[in-house]
């Protein structure tokens, strides 16, 4: 039986999860939100790892053919797309309940209370379909954005569009309900859930519109117009490779926690590792020749020297301050009003940087809207922050000795463009053109991926890297 | 956090403990003794010579440290920022004042006298000529007697800089000494007591360098502050040190006997994991959760410069009854934080070599530049020339503000994981060379 090995890196904003194979491959990754009840964050992570790496396991498994037929691998990530949905119509509907609930007991008079019922199943009416309709055709699942994200963004919407004097009542409501629902953990049955999304797929594409090579239709999609003219040869061929994977039982034979909550999570003491350990073997296995890895995650910034180990011979963070790390670029995002993937392509378009003297978190908004006070522009504002997150990360890497060989950039921040960018420059600027800078697209997920290899280096005994030096040696 | 267990007491620790206990008795009742006082510095203290003119030493900083550890310096400090002192100035000073500020009392509860003599011993801290301009200004009149230590810049002490020491000591520090004191330079009394300095600091040096055992039979961090408790204070120079060093010395040498590991207070560690060297003060306001971090996870400081502020011993310097004036100037110049960094770099990496440690470990301390200056080179000097893992977490003297045992844990943890990890690669590099 295929051994497989979890590594959980329950952060301080998200949780991740990573399913390795024995020949230390992802095949499976999980993020969620991390919530007041971190076992929870790090079940729904390592469940959808889980659910993830079955998706994988089954590109795998049918990888001859899909290299023929296109169209099967467009039918499995399609599905894996509606699956996505049908969990989320699961929760969903687990939060409907918890919603009537706090409506029930915060509501004495009936006529009130039914009144706020009605608006409840109207609001609910309202942005359901239309976030069906982004799972299925537009592919939100992938889109890493978490269920309360996606329902609050939709559910504000709605109440914004009623009487202002219904705003408070049913943010109240919002709010009493939404944390006892995400606190619970909502057991799926993979393979009856994989079912219902092969049924809603075969809907969607029977009532896809034909489309053709004159159809100049911004949803022209190739494979899609393939599959849908072999739609139920691809959905009968598959079927048993679906069902083969849906019953394969998932052998972890060992697993990692990692991360701030590491002491939290349900695994054995000798399973869990400091973060600072697991960001730095994440990196060092992704990029064998790294000796020096900055991690800038939702509440800290580490800069970690390696040696040709993996093995962290030093470390500086910056755990006093916030200024600098995830939430910093959030909590701009909330003063700007745009949401946090926005930052980057807007602080992309600067035309100069701004020079933000406050550093710290809470009185950036101040100096913001001073700023703009004085005519700046918010693009050059945000170029600004930007730069002045790095130049503090800059500091940081100093005081840890600087860059050595290759510098691996790592967590969540480094998903921002903007970031990427002056962090490129300042440590060009500083440690020379050749420096080489990786910046992997699963950053984010570097310290979960580092907890795997070590769960799975645990069974071994040995170190999957050494193992590597010794044979190049 | 569970109720901590009541901490194993051994016969030396009685000892100290009495030692102190007729301190602060003596003190509290100077005025009926018809004793003077004198306020002190432990770097590079002169305490034989006050001794010698029968005054009783204060030091601020001693009583800083206690009031942290008896959870008395957050409001110590408070009341200091109340009446100006900056959120920025040094922990001791401010918990200083604020102890002073609310009536003076002292570790056991007796109250210390004020001031008859401000003595400066050391001017290697520039916060310690602000703090006793302080000290002068709140004890109007008092007289104040400043000598200037020359920092070590170029590694060495030079004929010079004794000399100049010397005539300091012959020139301003003895003649306030004896007007406050009433009485005369005794230079045979003096010497007397250097018999009894060298003495303690011979076992002083036996017993800290006891932890080069594998494994180590002493804490040279935690324990080790205890054990430089009366030689770095009031009790160098007199037979009452001589006697609690000789104790100890059994003690430890009993230790090794039995093959034990080193006592804290939450009991003997049994298996020693790691040995390391560790750099800076310790945090005094969560002395014990700090130190039993370190104790859960098998970690033995054997080396420490902290043990070194009121003498570097183990360097071979010791006190000279041959020329009781020149050793003080010499023990003066060769304190720890008058050592340039070079220096200090030297010492450190002789520990990591000499104590076989596993890694270099530094406290930085917010409110301490003596100590922080110079600690990011020191660690990667010694990262790259004894090629151990260091580490490197912050904390403050005694302002509990300053204390974050989430994050200190978190970084300890790390970093005793980078050990062990290193442990198994080693092993594994031997296995297969």
């Amino acid at each position: 039986m295929n051994k497989y090995y979890l590594g959980v890196d329950l952060g301080s904003t998200t949780s991740k999860a990573v399913i390795i194979n024995e020949q230390d491959e992802i095949i499976g990754r999980g993020i969620t939100n991390t919530r007041s009840n971190y076992s929870v964050a790090a079940d729904i992570a390592r469940d959808e790892a889980i659910y993830n790496a079955r998706f994988s396991i089954l590109q795998k498994n049918i990888r001859k053919e899909t290299d023929f037929n296109v169209e099967y691998k467009k039918y499995i990530t399609d599905l894996e797309s509606v699956f996505q949905y049908e969990q989320f119509k699961v929760r969903l509907d687990r939060l409907g309940e918890e919603l009537v609930k706090t409506c029930n007991t915060m509501f004495a008079n009936v006529e009130k209370r039914n009144m706020m019922l009605g608006h409840l199943i109207n609001i609910r009416k309202a942005f359901k379909p239309i976030i069906k309709h982004e799972y299925i055709y537009h592919s939100l699942g992938s889109k890493n954005q978490f269920f309360r994200d996606i329902v609050s963004e939709k559910y504000n919407e709605e109440v914004n569009k009623l009487d202002m004097a219904l705003f408070e009542p049913l943010m109240t409501i919002w709010d009493k309900s939404i944390s006892p629902a995400e606190n619970e953990r909502v057991q799926f049955n993979f393979k009856e859930l994989i079912h219902k999304a092969m049924d809603e797929l075969k809907e969607k594409y029977k009532n896809l519109p034909d489309t053709s090579t004159e159809n100049k239709s911004v949803n022209f999609d190739a494979e899609m117009n393939l599959l849908k003219g072999n739609f139920d040869r691809v959905s009968d061929t598959l079927r048993k490779h679906i069902d083969e994977i849906a019953d394969l039982e998932f052998n972890i034979a060992n697993m990692t926690g990692t991360g701030y909550g590491r002491a939290l999570l349900p695994f054995p003491e000798d399973c869990i590792r400091s973060e600072i350990l697991c960001h730095a073997f994440g990196a060092h296995a992704v990029f064998p020749e790294t000796r020096t890895v900055l991690d800038i995650g939702g509440q800290d910034t580490k800069a970690i020297q390696v040696d040709k180990y993996g093995l962290v011979t030093s470390f500086q963070m910056n755990d006093r301050c916030a200024a600098g790390c995830g939430r910093y670029l959030g909590y701009i995002a909330d003063e700007m009003s745009i949401s946090i993937n926005e930052l980057g392509p807007m602080a992309m378009q600067a035309e100069k940087e701004v020079t933000i003297c406050s550093t710290c978190t809470v009185f950036a908004g101040a100096e913001l809207r001073e700023l703009t006070n004085l005519g700046e522009k918010r693009e050059d504002i945000l170029g600004g922050l930007h730069k002045a997150i790095i130049m503090r990360a800059m500091s940081l890497i100093a005081r840890s000795g600087g860059v050595f060989n290759e510098f691996t950039f790592t967590g969540g921040v480094a998903r921002n463009q903007a970031v990427i960018k002056y962090l490129t420059q300042l440590v060009r600027e500083n440690y020379g053109n050749d420096i080489r800078i990786n910046i992997h697209t699963d950053s984010i997920f570097m310290g979960a991926l580092g907890g795997a290899m070590f769960a799975r280096r645990n069974i071994k005994a040995d170190l999957p890297s050494v193992k590597k030096t010794k044979a190049e040696a | 956090m569970a109720d901590p267990k009541e901490a194993i007491k051994e016969n030396s620790m009685i000892i100290q403990k009495e030692m102190l206990a007729r301190q602060f008795k003596d003190l509290s009742m100077a005025k009926e003794l018809g004793k003077k006082v004198v306020y002190t510095f432990v770097p590079g203290n002169l305490t034989e010579l006050i001794l010698s003119f029968d005054m009783l030493p204060v030091y601020p900083e001693i009583n800083a440290l206690q009031s942290g550890m008896r959870k008395k310096s957050a409001e110590y400090i408070r009341d200091a920022e109340k009446i100006g002192f900056s959120e920025d100035v040094c922990t001791y000073v401010k918990c200083d004042i604020g102890m002073m500020l609310n009536g003076n009392i002292g570790p056991t509860g007796e109250k210390i006298p004020p001031p008859d003599l401000l003595l400066l011993s050391y001017t290697g801290c520039f916060t310690f000529l602000k703090w006793f301009e302080n000290l002068e200004r709140l004890y109007p009149g008092v007289p104040v007697a400043m000598l200037h230590t020359p920092y070590q810049e170029d590694g060495v002490m030079t004929e010079d800089q004794i000399n100049y020491m010397v005539k300091q000591l012959k020139e301003e520090v003895i003649p306030k000494m004896e007007q406050v004191s009433g009485q005369k330079y005794d230079h045979a009394r003096l010497s007397k007591m250097m018999e009894n300095s060298a003495k303690a600091e011979d076992l002083l040096v036996k017993i800290l360098e006891s932890a080069k055992i594998v494994p180590s039979p002493i804490d040279a961090y935690f324990a080790g502050v205890y054990y430089i408790g009366p030689i770095f204070t009031a009790f160098r120079g007199t037979g009452e040190a001589v006697d609690y060093y000789t104790e100890l010395w059994n003690e430890v040498q009993q230790r090794i006997k039995l093959g034990l590991g080193p006592v804290t207070p939450e009991g003997e560690i049994k298996e020693e994991k790691f040995r390391l060297v560790v750099e800076g003060p310790p945090n005094w306001t969560n002395f014990r959760e700090f130190w039993k971090i370190f104790y859960d996870m098998g970690a033995v400081i054997v080396a420490s410069s902290y043990t070194k502020v009121g003498g570097v011993y183990d360097l071979g310097f010791r006190h000279d009854p041959k020329e009781p004036l020149e050793s003080l100037a010499k023990y003066c110049m060769g304190v720890y934080t008058n050592m340039n960094l070079p220096q200090r770099v030297d010492m450190l990496e002789k520990y990591v070599n000499e104590y076989k440690a596993d890694g270099f470990l530094i406290n930085s301390i917010k409110s301490c530049n003596s100590f922080s200056a110079g600690q990011l080179m020191i660690m990667r000097e010694i990262e790259q020339r004894a090629g151990v893992p260091v580490g490197f977490i912050e904390s403050d003297l005694v302002d509990p503000r300053y204390f974050s045992y989430a994050n200190i844990k978190n970084r300890l943890e790390s970093y005793f994981q980078m050990l062990e990890q290193r442990k198994i690669i080693l092993k594994q590099e031997e296995a297969t060379v």
